[in-house]
């Protein structure tokens, strides 16, 4: 007889081959705990091959997610429970289970030959690979045929349900209320009833199975929920929807119709797909030719006076850089979002880093200011692509906004945002009073953004390109001074952005003995890393930067505070070389991982310690 | 009438070569918009990079140099943005050929509502002479000083080959005829390329010269007019007709030859087929065709996308961000 502990948060990796359903299992397996009041962080992993033969390695396909009675920050390093489809994902993924946790596995797919495709040179698999923990043997496949047995649908359908016996069972496990799974379930196959009555039918089977023979497993759980802090209405969210979110939020407060230029590319192309559905909002996308006419179409729609934006992946931000500086010189409002991936060349395309910081910032020719941000989480991606727009807007300016492809695909529960309580977004097109003397280069003194003329507007037909040109007139220019002028015009423009941004937070120990500094998408790890450190008693701070050029006004400020502070990021330091170029003789640690996957608290902590105590 | 003259789209002083057939074009341009009579301030002029692509500083309209071959795809988003700019995509066969020669036959091939006008000199001017893709195989530049050993595009080729509705050609320096052409092109709704021979008088001089001047073009060019049988020579005496899979030139009075025999040009033919031989015609058998050799009418890619736009507006019941949101499976925490 399993006991019931009552714990604070647990983690779960479903994993099985990629056509096994777990990204379904494991979303439903999330949401429904984010409904009930819990907190929610995922990390979809899935392969770069769509469907690999079946039962190979390489064809091994993750989910997992962090549940949670107070905030959860990351999917956390390692699961409580495993569920392994097949011997492959057994293979891949048991590292990812804790030694205390259980693994079930489905016995069925356990024969000769699914172990001889997942490698394996015995016939004792748990041996073979070590492991320690529990394992928990389950016969899924069988359990789910003979569920479905008299519904009439072929094997194949059949064995498609097959995920949801292994969802019913951690439901059992973790106490989850079915008629929520059902729900969801129900709305998925809205159109298909038949489909979501069987799916139906194996998940309680799933439930029952667990309730009735009490599996083998010593420990079912319930996590509390703490509801008071939470009020509100929520949905699930991963961060490419979001980003699409905020850019559509964006147009409307700008008054300006959403343009996207974009051609697809992993891990970004869902925020075109996104942007495709909702026409109705008057929003027009364009799959182009190419990545380089992604960013040139936008430019031109820029110009004709649309917000114009085009998604892409470092690869593609590689092609679009010239694009891109067609619009730093014609001062053109433009939103460019880079979800990052790993690189170089084609890369690890499914995978995560922050490689292209270096690139965002100075992957273009002559002196090429761009304003830099970097959403720190899923659902903060909203609010950085909001903002994102709002700076392009209102300064005149192309800005590249930093996702990357483990807060791309991760989701989490979101708030549902006021969209009355957002800025409008103000636009500084000409007025007709200004027609005397009007040139197209003529700034507001204020911040240094130049007048904007869309084509159309009566008396203010002019020119502009790719040229220099001269500050007074907008003619084409060669003259040295006026060069160098505009030159400064164009960086002083992007450094009074810094006016308009918020001032760099420090979260945890006020005289902490070291400070984290990170950047973008790390921030959930970065966060639980140095809270756990201060659980510890290491007096800890962390400084995560979402505005990256230009730094907050009282970047060197806040960091002179500290004595030691280390710079955490998903590449060889370019952050960290990027802040001693702004503030002069700081001494800057760093650590660096470059693995494609996110990092794990347990080793930030382990390494962090070892520099605060060295 | 228009209520605008030729002298209301100039602005500044051309600084191109002199004998560059840029300047005759440019002429022909502000011509045909004081004809044409769209407002100045109605009208973007967008180029890429190249001799001819610094015309739209000499534009009194909205005018944009971009960058090398993109102008197709600058001017495609310009148009989706705003559907009531008419737009002027000015490329050399340089810029829209080689390094545009993507946004080029993707732009044609959607049917975006672009007046595409291809300035084709054969050279790269402004890097000081080395081939194109539209010189001939042989041609000695600084780039390919034993002769180019590749086979030149020809423009009308890939238009078709891209599904192209709309392909005229004319001589830069004739401007009667260049004016119509522009006309038409800029009527014609949907991608329309116009090809404009012209000479570089520094680096590829007397190149087009068979019809680059009045007699030339009596001799060796065929003004085609749609409805009218395609007639040619210096006294009328030329004509063309079809022979088997191809056309021929035949003379008319002889071997019982009438005017009623020639074939009449058809430029709102569907099929490419006999535009494409027009197209394709050369010296010294067959006469160069100026004019506009294909107008067909087709749904244009920036109607497409704003009426679909206006139907799921109308099918769906959310139009505001607000709305949208409403539209997730949300839950609330009280």
């Amino acid at each position: 007889m399993a006991n019931t502990k009552k714990v604070d948060q647990i983690v779960v990796r479903f994993s099985g081959d990629s056509g096994d359903g777990m990204q379904l299992a494991g979303s439903i397996f999330s949401t429904i705990s984010a409904i009930v009041g819990n907190d929610i962080c995922t990390f979809p992993d899935y392969p770069a091959d769509i469907r690999a033969p079946q039962g190979v390695l390489t064809g091994v396909s993750g989910f997992q997610v962090h549940i949670g009675s107070d905030k959860v920050l990351t999917p956390g390093d390692q699961c409580d429970i495993l569920v392994a489809m097949n011997p492959a994902a057994l293979k891949m993924q048991h590292k990812y289970c804790k030694p205390t946790g259980a693994i079930i596995i489905d016995t069925d797919s356990f024969t000769e030959k699914d172990l001889q495709k997942a490698e394996f040179k015995t016939d004792d698999p748990i041996a073979e690979l070590g492991i320690t923990c529990e394992v928990v043997p389950c016969p899924i496949t069988s359990l789910c045929q003979e569920t479905l047995k008299d519904s009439g649908m072929d094997n194949k359908s059949i064995l498609r349900c097959k995920n949801m016996l292994a969802l019913g069972l951690v439901c059992w496990i973790y106490d989850r209320d079915l008629s929520l799974a059902e729900n969801r379930l129900k709305a998925k196959f809205a159109k298909k009833p038949e489909v979501a009555e069987a799916n139906i039918k194996v998940l309680r089977a799933g439930y029952d199975m667990g309730h009735n023979t009490h599996t083998a497993i010593s420990h079912t759980y319930s996590i509390e929920s703490d509801t008071d802090k939470k009020r509100g209405r929520y949905m699930d969210i991963n961060g490419n929807k979001a980003t699409a979110y905020g850019l559509m939020a964006a147009a409307e407060k700008a008054g300006m119709k959403l343009f996207l230029g974009s051609y697809p590319i992993t891990p970004a192309t869902d925020i075109l797909h996104e942007l495709a559905k909702h026409k109705s909002l008057g929003v027009v996308t364009m799959q182009a030719e190419d990545e380089i006419a992604g960013c040139a179409s936008a430019v031109g729609a820029a110009y004709a006076g649309a917000l114009a934006c085009t998604s892409t992946s470092g690869p593609g931000l590689c092609l679009k850089s010239e694009a891109i500086n067609l619009a730093v010189i014609t001062e053109l409002p433009l939103v460019i979002i880079d979800v990052q991936r790993g690189g170089p060349s084609t890369g690890l395309p499914t995978k995560s880093e922050q490689t292209d910081l270096l690139q965002a910032l100075y992957g273009r020719n002559g002196e090429s200011p761009i304003p830099v941000i970097a959403a720190t989480s899923p659902t903060n991606c909203f609010d950085a692509a909001f903002d994102a727009c709002r700076i392009a807007v209102e300064h005149m300016t192309p800005v590249i906004l930093l996702s990357d492809a483990f807060i791309a695909n991760g989701s989490a529960a979101w708030k549902l945002p006021d969209i009355e309580k957002y800025p409008d977004i103000v636009p500084p097109y000409v007025t007709p009073d200004m027609r005397e003397g009007w040139s197209p280069y003529k700034r507001n003194p204020e911040n240094d953004v130049r007048y904007w003329a869309v084509p159309g507007t009566p008396d203010f037909a002019h020119r502009i390109g790719g040229l220099e040109k001269s500050a007074a007139t907008g003619a084409i220019s060669n003259d040295p001074a006026n060069h160098h002028s505009m030159v400064e015009a164009r960086a002083r423009k992007v450094e009074k952005i810094a006016q308009t941004i918020p001032a760099l937070q420090v979260e945890g120990n006020e005289d902490a003995d070291l400070l984290i500094v990170g950047f973008g998408g790390t921030y959930g790890h970065l966060c639980e890393a140095m809270q756990q450190m201060n659980r510890e008693g290491k007096k800890t701070a962390l400084a995560h930067f979402s505005y990256i050029n230009p730094l907050p006004a009282n970047t060197a400020e806040v960091l002179r505070k500290y004595k030691k502070i280390v710079v955490a990021e998903q590449n060889m330091g370019q952050f960290a070389g990027y802040l001693r170029t702004k503030i002069k003789d700081i001494n800057l640690h760093q650590y660096n991982e470059v693995k494609g996957q996110p990092f794990t608290v347990a080793t930030l902590v382990e390494e962090f310690t070892k520099i605060m105590e060295g | 009438m228009s209520e605008y003259t030729a002298q209301d789209y100039k602005f500044g002083q051309p600084r191109w070569c002199p004998g560059c057939g840029d300047h005759s074009f440019l002429g022909a341009l502000h011509k045909a918009m004081g004809e044409l009579g769209v407002a100045p301030h109605n009208i973007a002029v967008i180029s890429g990079i190249g001799c001819s692509s610094r015309l739209p500083y000499y534009m009194n309209t909205y005018g944009f140099h971009t960058i090398h071959g993109r102008s197709a795809a600058i001017a495609t988003g310009a148009k989706l943005a705003n559907p009531d700019l008419t737009i002027w995509q000015i490329s050399g066969d340089g810029d829209g050929l080689a390094i545009g020669g993507n946004h080029f036959i993707h732009a044609v091939r959607r049917n975006i509502d672009l007046n595409m006008i291809l300035l084709n000199n054969r050279i790269y001017g402004l890097t000081k002479g080395q081939y194109s893709p539209t010189s001939v195989r042989g041609f000695v530049s600084k780039s390919s000083p034993y002769g180019t050993v590749e086979d030149p595009f020809r423009p009308a080729e890939l238009c078709f080959g891209a599904r192209g509705n709309f392909f005229a050609r004319c001589v830069a320096t004739d401007m009667p005829a260049a004016v119509g052409c522009l006309k038409v092109a800029a009527q014609h709704k949907g991608a329309s390329v116009v090809e404009v021979l012209q000479n570089c008088v520094i680096f590829n001089n007397g190149t087009h010269e068979s019809v680059y001047t009045k007699e030339g073009r009596a001799k060796n060019a065929i003004y085609l007019e749609h409805g009218k049988p395609m007639i040619f020579g210096e006294n009328r005496e030329f004509g063309l007709m079809q022979e088997g899979f191809g056309l021929k030139v035949v003379k008319i009075g002889e071997n019982g030859i009438t005017e009623n025999d020639i074939l009449v040009h058809d430029a709102h033919c569907k099929d490419t087929t006999l535009h494409l031989k027009l197209a394709l015609m050369e010296g010294p058998d067959f006469p160069v065709a100026l004019g506009i050799i294909r107008d067909v009418n087709a749904t244009t890619y920036n109607e497409a996308v704003h009426a679909q736009v206006e139907e799921v507006k109308q099918n769906k019941k959310y139009h505001t961000f607000s709305e949208l949101l409403e539209t997730n499976e949300t839950w609330e925490i009280k």
